[in-house]
């Protein structure tokens, strides 16, 4: 798996990691007090604050992650662009930035406390600077451990050094800083990784040949190793988004239905997500008037749509590139222990006269994971002529494995196309967005953190310069924090999936609260208060209840007793959104009913739409205006689902 | 804030175009380096690529310093 630099490689890096630092320094000598150093002082223009409010959610991860869903599930995973960003991303540019950006708000927090009351604002702010901090620590966790596999870096170093570079520049020009390297992440991930695509299309011979291989291995996945021997799919299951959605769950390599896709992940996760997270809505917040905090969700709509292109084709090239024998391709297995290796050894060397079936059972009993029958009868067989060195033995036995590590697909692919020069440049996008995740998550937990924790309920009413330098302090324990989550998170794997699992307990209710917050005025306080909670705990139940199929009771749900089994853990997440986004608005509606209102209708001016002077755009040219914008976006977006109907 | 963010967008690419580039230009007939990205001096038109998308973000950054046009819509 490891791959060497060169010194243009490393040059490359270097280059990059200078110019993010001097841009730090040379914001510093404008952050002249806590709004310029954590709310931008509003004066950033509509193209840079959209580019980083799509780059604050291209993180590594999901970079990782999508092209890792698009060899798993093929041009399907494109609905998590299509169906689950682009139209929240303009209902948020023309119906919800009005209010963040005109109510004078400095974070989302603020928002809900002058809309509700602080109950409101003390739950959000909590759970979201404990997510921001776990979140940049799992990234930062899997960005020491890459540079550890890849690079043979040492882990601690990598996971130092990658902070201490965050750190200075976010300590030196705060949200500005953060905005900034966001914008040139966006650009290094852009033109790093489309030469990879553009190779690798080439290689497997253009995407019709491409449609074609995997029209092949839809009808028969077993024979990749991709599903079990029992599944198998129409032939255009990897290739075409919605026929074999609409055919049902048993139909598409996702196994959800069409109603759960376009309600719990379109409408419910995807608003919930792009309207409400403030590590987004920050950017905007950033923008230097209406208009432009209003087009730059719209902005980022651009980039986002085509990123399918770049993020989930490298999966399907990696499928496409496994049914050609020639091309000597696999998705990398997963990693393997030293001590598994060794093992492995004496049972191969031990199976030498067992029948094969039986030869084929120990083997794979000692690594523990599925494996391919002819390669280990072939390794066993080879390995009692002549035993093997153990360097060419443990990649022959890797080799073997009939699982993959979907997560290393992109990388794999790097490593196969980029000659010195390119990788160089391939692994600095892929580090700069690591980094950035970081940033991003910082500058959004110093900001709540401030404003929202210390400044509304430890010190009110202090200096602004007082404010400033516990948002310094803050961004310096953040990122401290996030490197103590970062071996947390290396250490107890499942304590990290509990976590994100609480936390997507937490999100899924959230919109509903915004949604009749902003234009239902008669929402009460204590309505919005009682129905997020509420949401929350019919999510854990939800999960507690029910189960996907494969999965046993515990982590994965259904630890009080199993009601309900979802074909695929997808479809489980998706329905526990419905029911949580249910729940918190019939909650909220009905306990807002039996409640008095406590805010009148001027104290509500500015915060729901009904009591909102609308906004006229008749400075603004037809072309320009949000509404357009937006109506435009919809309809491309419209266009791409029907070119890959 | 006070700094165009076009000015190291624009250097930094320049930079590391020019340095691609020039490796793309030395390495162009080395088949070894190549053999990866099938045959293809991926180098030199890559950097050249860098190059010019540098220079034009210098190009804009610079303009608009001149009182030239408008930074993006306001």
């Amino acid at each position: 798996m490891q791959v060497t630099l060169t010194w243009l490689d490393y040059l490359i890096l270097l280059t990059y990691t200078c110019f993010v630092v001097g841009i730090g320094f040379a914001l510093r000598k404008y952050m002249r007090s806590s709004s310029d150093f954590l709310t931008s002082g509003r004066s950033i223009p509509t193209w840079v604050t959209g580019l980083a409010f799509i780059s604050a959610n291209l993180g590594a991860l999901e970079l990782v992650g999508m092209a890792a869903s698009g060899a798993k599930y093929g041009i399907l995973t494109s609905h998590f662009y299509w169906v689950g960003a682009i139209p929240a991303m303009v209902f948020l540019a023309v119906f919800m930035m009005p209010f963040y950006y005109g109510s004078r708000a400095r974070s989302v927090p603020e928002y809900l406390k002058m809309r509700f009351d602080e109950r409101v604002r003390a739950l959000n702010s909590i759970s979201f600077s404990v997510m921001t901090v776990f979140a940049s620590g799992i990234s930062m966790n899997a960005l020491a451990k890459l540079l550890h596999l890849l690079l043979g870096w040492n882990y601690h170093a990598s996971l130092w050094i990658c902070s201490a570079v965050v750190l200075v520049y976010v300590l030196k020009g705060g949200l500005t800083s953060a905005i900034y390297t966001e914008v040139l992440q966006f650009f290094m991930i852009v033109l790093g990784f489309s030469p990879v695509v553009y190779l690798g299309l080439k290689d497997v011979g253009g995407y019709s040949a491409l449609t074609g291989m995997l029209k092949g291995v839809a009808m028969n996945p077993a024979a990749f190793h991709l599903r079990d021997t029992a599944t198998t799919y129409s032939s255009n299951a990897w290739t075409s988004a919605w026929q074999p959605l609409l055919a049902g769950p048993a139909h598409n390599p996702m196994g959800v239905d069409w109603f759960a896709m376009v309600f719990g992940l379109g409408f419910v996760l995807s608003f919930g997500y792009w309207c409400t997270n403030f590590l987004v809505v920050q950017r905007a917040m950033a923008a230097r008037n209406m208009t432009a905090a209003r087009n730059t969700p719209l902005v980022a709509a651009v980039p986002k749509m085509l990123f399918p292109a770049l993020v989930i084709l490298p999966g399907m090239i990696a499928v496409g590139l496994m049914t050609i024998p020639s091309k000597g391709y696999r998705i990398p297995a997963p990693i393997l222990e030293n001590a598994v290796y060794a093992k492995a050894m004496t049972v191969v060397a031990a199976s030498a006269d067992l029948p094969a079936e039986q030869a084929f059972k120990d083997v794979s009993a000692a690594v523990g994971k599925r494996m391919d029958r002819a390669k280990v009868a072939a390794l066993v067989r080879d390995y009692a002529a002549k035993p093997l060195a153990p360097d060419a033995f443990n990649d022959r036995l890797w080799n073997a494995v009939a699982e993959y590590d979907y997560d290393g697909v992109i990388l794999s692919l790097v490593k196969r196309y980029c000659p010195p020069g390119l990788l160089g440049l391939a692994l600095t996008g892929l580090l700069a967005s690591f980094m950035s995740g970081m940033a991003g998550n910082v500058t959004a937990f110093n900001t709540v953190w401030t404003y929202d924790l210390y400044q509304a309920y430890i010190a009110p009413k202090k200096s602004d310069d007082h404010y400033m330098r516990m948002g310094q302090a803050a961004t310096l324990v953040g990122i401290l924090a996030s490197i103590g989550c970062a071996y947390f998170a290396r250490m107890y794997n499942n304590a990290m999936d509990i976590i994100q699992l609480v936390f997507a307990f937490v999100n899924a209710p959230l919109f509903g609260t915004f949604v009749l917050g902003m234009f239902w005025k008669r929402t009460t306080g204590t309505g919005a208060f009682l129905g997020l909670l509420g949401g929350t705990v019919a999510s854990g139940v939800v999960h507690a209840l029910t189960i996907s199929q494969g999965n046993a009771p515990g982590m994965k749900g259904g630890y009080l007793s199993v009601v309900h089994t979802f074909p695929s853990e997808m479809a489980q997440n998706f329905w526990l959104a419905i029911f949580a986004f249910t729940v918190c608005v019939g909650l909220t509606v009905g306990i807002s009913l039996a409640t008095r209102r406590t805010k009148s209708d001027e104290e509500l001016t500015g915060l729901v739409y009904s009591l909102t002077p609308k906004i006229k755009d008749a400075g603004t040219a037809w072309y320009g205006r949000p509404a357009f914008i937006g109506t435009a976006l919809l309809a491309a977006c419209a266009v791409l689902n029907v070119l890959v109907w | 804030m006070g700094l165009d963010i076009r000015w190291p967008i624009g250097l930094m690419f320049s930079f590391v175009g020019l340095l691609m580039t020039i490796y793309g230009f030395v390495t162009r007939n080395d088949a070894e380096v190549y053999r990866r990205s099938l045959g293809i001096d991926i180098n030199l038109i890559w950097g050249v690529l860098l190059l010019v998308f540098g220079i034009l973000m210098l190009f804009l950054a610079s303009r608009r310093r001149n009182g030239g046009g408008p930074p993006g819509p306001k």
